[in-house]
C-alpha cells in the first residue's frame, strides 16, 4: 500500500513539474546554504584549534613585575624580581608539568653573506616540550648545555629558509651578535599564532649562554619571564594560587603587599577566540536555517494550493474507499518526497560550493558527515511539519462537498 | 426471503441554515432485497440526492436508521464508513469522476489500493473488470484519451472491482447523449441480470423505466413505489 501510494506521489510530483521544481528549489538553497555555513563555521574553529594546538596547552607566563625609578615605571618584566630559582621550586608544585624560565629579545643573526634579524629565545629543553615544538632536522640541546652555556641554537623554518637558503644548517656555524653558535636542530613548523605573527621566524638557544653572551644582565639567574604549564585544563586554577602563594613566599612579600610579579594565562586567550569562533559558527548555522525555514514554509504553501486544486479527487478518492488515514499519508508523503529530494539535491549543491570555496580561496571548510545527518534530519522534519496541515485539511474534507467541487 | 440489502426505517436529514434547521428527508422507510434494480426519481430539492449520500454512506443521518447488509450503519465512525464504501458499495457518477492523470487500469484499481489488496491483485482483477466492460485495449491509457461513454463504463468497472453488494448509481447518463445513454444501461442491465442490486438516481423517466422498481421522492418524503409494468403510461 505504501509502494503504491509512493508511486502516486511520485506521479503527483510529475504532474506539475515546474511547481514542484520551484517548491524543491526552497529547499535545495535552504540545505545548501546550512552545509555551506556550516562547513565555513567548522572549518574556521578546526583553524583556530589547530593554532592554539601549536601554541602548546594549558600555559601560564610569569613575568617579573615592573620597578619605578625616579618617577619612572618600567612596564611589566622590568625589575629583576624573577630567578632561575624561583623556576625550579615552581617545577615542584602539584600539577605542573614543565618549567621554563626565559629570557628573549631580538637580534641579528648573521650566516656567510646572508643576515636576517628574530626573536632570539634562551630558555631551558622543557620549553621545547611545554610548546610542543617538535625537532624535524638535527636534535635539541640539553640540560648539560644550560648549565655549560654552550653556543648551539634551534632554528625556525623561516630563520632556516632566509638564512640558509637551500643549505642543510645543520652543523652550520652563525653569529648572533659576533658570537659564533652552532645549529644543531631545526624546529617543525608551527605556523602563526592567534596574533599572526610567525612562530617559524625564532631561534632558541639555552637560557645561560643568550644571559652571558647574547642579552647581558646585570644580575646572573635573573629571568623575566617563565612559562609554566600545567598537567590540564582543570589543574589550571590550582597551579596559578600554587605559584602566587610560592612566589610571594620566597620573595618575603607581606601581607597587603602587591605581588612583584605578574601571571597571565595563555590558554584563556586561547580559549576566549575558540569561543568566538564557536559562536561564529551557531550564528552562520542559524541564519542559514532561517532559509531552510521559508523553503518548508514554500512547500505548506504549494500543499496548500495542491489540496484545493484536487479538492474532487480527494472526493473520489474518499467516496470508493480512502480513510482521513489514507489522505493525509498521502499528502504527507507528498510532502516529505519533495523535501527530502530537495534536500539531497542541496546537498550536492552545498558540497560542491564548500569545496569550490576552498579550492578557490583555501579557506578551512570541515565538511562532517553529522551536518548533513543534521540537514537531512531537518529536512524530514521540515516536510512533515509543514505538510503536516495541508494533508489533514485534505483528510478531513467531506466527500459530498469534495464531490460537488468544480 | 433473503435477508435486505438496504432497510431504512425513518430516515430523515436536516441541515443547519442562517434560517434555523431545514429538513431535507422528512423519515424515509424503504426496503431493498438483494438482485433488486430500483430507480430514485424527483424533482430537484426533493431530497433524493440527501438521500442518496445517506445510502452510499458518504453523510449520517440526524434521525432514523440505516441497515446495510443487516448491519446499522446510522451512527458509525468515518473510517467505519470508508470500509462499507470501499468494500460493500461501488459508485458510479454523473461526471465519471476517473483520475485524470491515472490510467484506467489504475483507475480501475484504486478501490483495491484501500482494501490493502496487492498489486499482482489489482492487476488482475482490473483487466478483468476492463474486459468485461469491453475497453480492455485501453487498458494503458489515460481517461482523457477515450470518450464520455468510454469514461462512463470504466467508472463501472471501477465500481464492480470490490465485488460489492450493491452499486449506487447518480444520474450515470446525465453527460452523455442519448445512445450512449442506452448502451450504459443495457450494462447495467446485464449486471443487473447476474444478480448485482442497482440503485439509480435519474430525473428522466426513460432511464428510469430500465430499472424493475420506481421510488419517487417530494419535499423530502416517498411519495410513490411501484414496479415498473405497473406504471400507467
Amino acid at each position: 500500500m505504501l509502494k503504491a501510494m509512493l508511486g502516486e506521489a511520485w506521479l503527483a510530483m510529475g504532474a506539475n513539474r515546474l511547481r514542484t521544481a520551484l517548491t524543491m528549489l526552497g529547499m535545495v538553497i535552504g540545505v545548501g546554504a546550512v552545509v555551506i555555513m556550516m562547513a565555513i563555521g567548522q572549518g574556521a574553529q578546526y583553524a583556530v584549534q589547530q593554532t592554539i594546538s601549536t601554541m602548546g596547552s594549558n600555559l601560564y607566563i610569569v613575568l617579573s613585575g615592573s620597578f619605578t625609578a625616579g618617577g619612572v615605571r618600567s612596564g611589566s618584566a622590568g625589575a629583576p624580581s624573577l630567578n632561575v630559582a624561583d623556576a625550579d621550586a615552581m617545577s615542584e608544585l602539584d600539577g605542573v608539568t614543565n618549567v621554563s624560565p626565559t629570557h628573549q629579545g631580538t637580534r641579528q643573526l648573521v650566516y656567510g653573506s646572508q643576515n636576517w634579524s628574530t626573536q632570539v629565545i634562551g630558555t631551558t629543553p622543557s620549553y621545547l616540550e611545554a610548546r610542543a615544538w617538535s625537532i624535524v632536522n638535527g636534535a635539541a640541546f640539553g640540560d648539560s648545555d644550560v648549565r655549560s652555556s654552550t653556543r648551539v641554537a634551534l632554528i625556525g623554518k623561516t630563520v632556516a629558509e632566509n638564512l640558509f637558503a637551500g643549505d642543510d644548517p645543520v652543523g652550520k656555524t652563525m653569529r648572533i651578535q659576533q658570537n659564533p653558535f652552532i645549529v644543531i636542530g631545526v624546529l617543525g613548523s608551527k605556523g602563526q599564532n592567534l596574533d599572526g605573527r610567525d612562530q617559524d621566524d625564532t631561534v632558541i638557544i639555552p637560557l645561560s649562554t643568550a644571559q652571558r653572551k647574547v642579552f647581558g644582565t646585570p644580575f646572573l639567574g635573573s629571568v623575566r619571564m617563565i612559562m609554566v604549564q600545567a598537567e590540564s585544563a582543570e589543574a589550571m586554577p590550582k597551579v596559578e594560587a600554587g605559584i602566587t602563594a610560592l612566589l610571594r613566599q620566597r620573595h618575603r612579600l607581606r601581607e597587603g603587599m602587591p605581588d612583584d610579579f605578574f601571571m597571565r594565562n595563555l590558554s584563556a586567550a586561547a580559549e576566549s577566540e575558540a569561543e568566538t569562533t564557536r559562536t561564529m559558527s551557531i550564528l552562520l548555522g542559524a541564519i542559514a536555517s532561517i532559509s531552510l525555514l521559508v523553503g518548508g514554509i514554500g512547500i505548506m504553501n504549494i500543499m496548500l494550493v495542491s489540496v484545493t486544486e484536487r479538492t474532487r479527487e480527494i472526493g473520489i478518492r474518499m467516496a470508493i474507499g480512502a480513510r482521513q488515514k489514507d489522505i493525509l499519508t498521502q499528502f504527507l508523503l507528498e510532502a516529505v518526497m519533495i523535501s527530502f529530494a530537495g534536500c539531497l539535491l542541496g546537498l550536492l549543491l552545498g558540497l560542491g560550493i564548500a569545496l569550490g570555496i576552498n579550492a578557490f580561496t583555501g579557506m578551512v571548510v570541515v565538511i562532517s558527515g553529522s551536518a548533513a545527518l543534521v540537514a537531512f534530519a531537518v529536512a524530514a522534519t521540515v516536510g512533515i511539519f509543514f505538510g503536516w496541515y495541508p494533508a489533514r485539511k485534505a483528510a478531513q474534507l467531506d466527500p459530498i462537498e469534495a464531490l460537488r467541487y468544480q | 426471503m433473503a435477508e435486505a440489502v438496504i432497510r431504512v426505517v425513518g430516515l430523515g436529514k436536516s441541515y443547519a441554515t442562517a434560517a434555523g434547521l431545514f429538513p431535507a428527508l422528512r423519515g424515509v422507510d424503504l426496503t431493498i432485497l438483494p438482485g433488486e434494480y430500483i430507480a430514485i426519481m424527483g424533482p430537484s430539492g426533493s431530497g433524493k440526492s440527501t438521500f442518496m449520500n445517506l445510502l452510499g454512506c458518504l453523510d449520517t443521518p440526524t434521525m432514523g436508521d440505516y441497515f446495510l447488509t443487516g448491519e446499522n450503519v446510522a451512527h458509525m465512525a468515518t473510517d467505519a464508513l470508508a470500509k462499507l464504501r470501499n468494500r460493500t458499495l461501488g459508485f458510479v457518477f454523473q461526471g465519471f469522476n476517473l483520475l485524470p492523470r491515472m490510467t484506467l487500469q489504475d483507475n480501475v484499481a484504486l478501490p483495491l489500493v484501500y482494501a490493502g489488496i496487492n498489486k499482482e491483485q489489482r492487476r488482475q482483477a482490473a483487466r478483468e473488470q476492463l474486459d468485461k466492460v469491453g475497453l480492455l485495449k485501453y487498458a494503458e491509457s489515460l481517461p482523457s484519451r477515450i470518450s464520455g461513454g468510454q469514461q462512463q463504463r470504466v467508472a463501472i468497472a471501477r465500481a464492480l472491482v470490490n465485488k460489492p453488494q450493491l452499486i449506487l448509481a447518480d444520474e450515470p447518463t446525465g453527460n452523455l447523449d442519448s445512445q450512449t445513454s442506452e448502451e450504459i444501461m443495457r450494462l447495467f442491465g446485464d449486471l443487473n441480470a447476474e444478480g448485482i442490486t442497482i440503485v439509480l438516481v435519474t430525473h428522466e423517466p426513460d432511464i428510469a423505466a430500465h430499472a424493475k422498481r420506481q421510488v419517487r421522492f417530494l419535499d423530502g418524503k416517498l411519495v410513490s413505489d411501484h414496479l415498473t409494468e405497473q406504471l400507467p403510461c
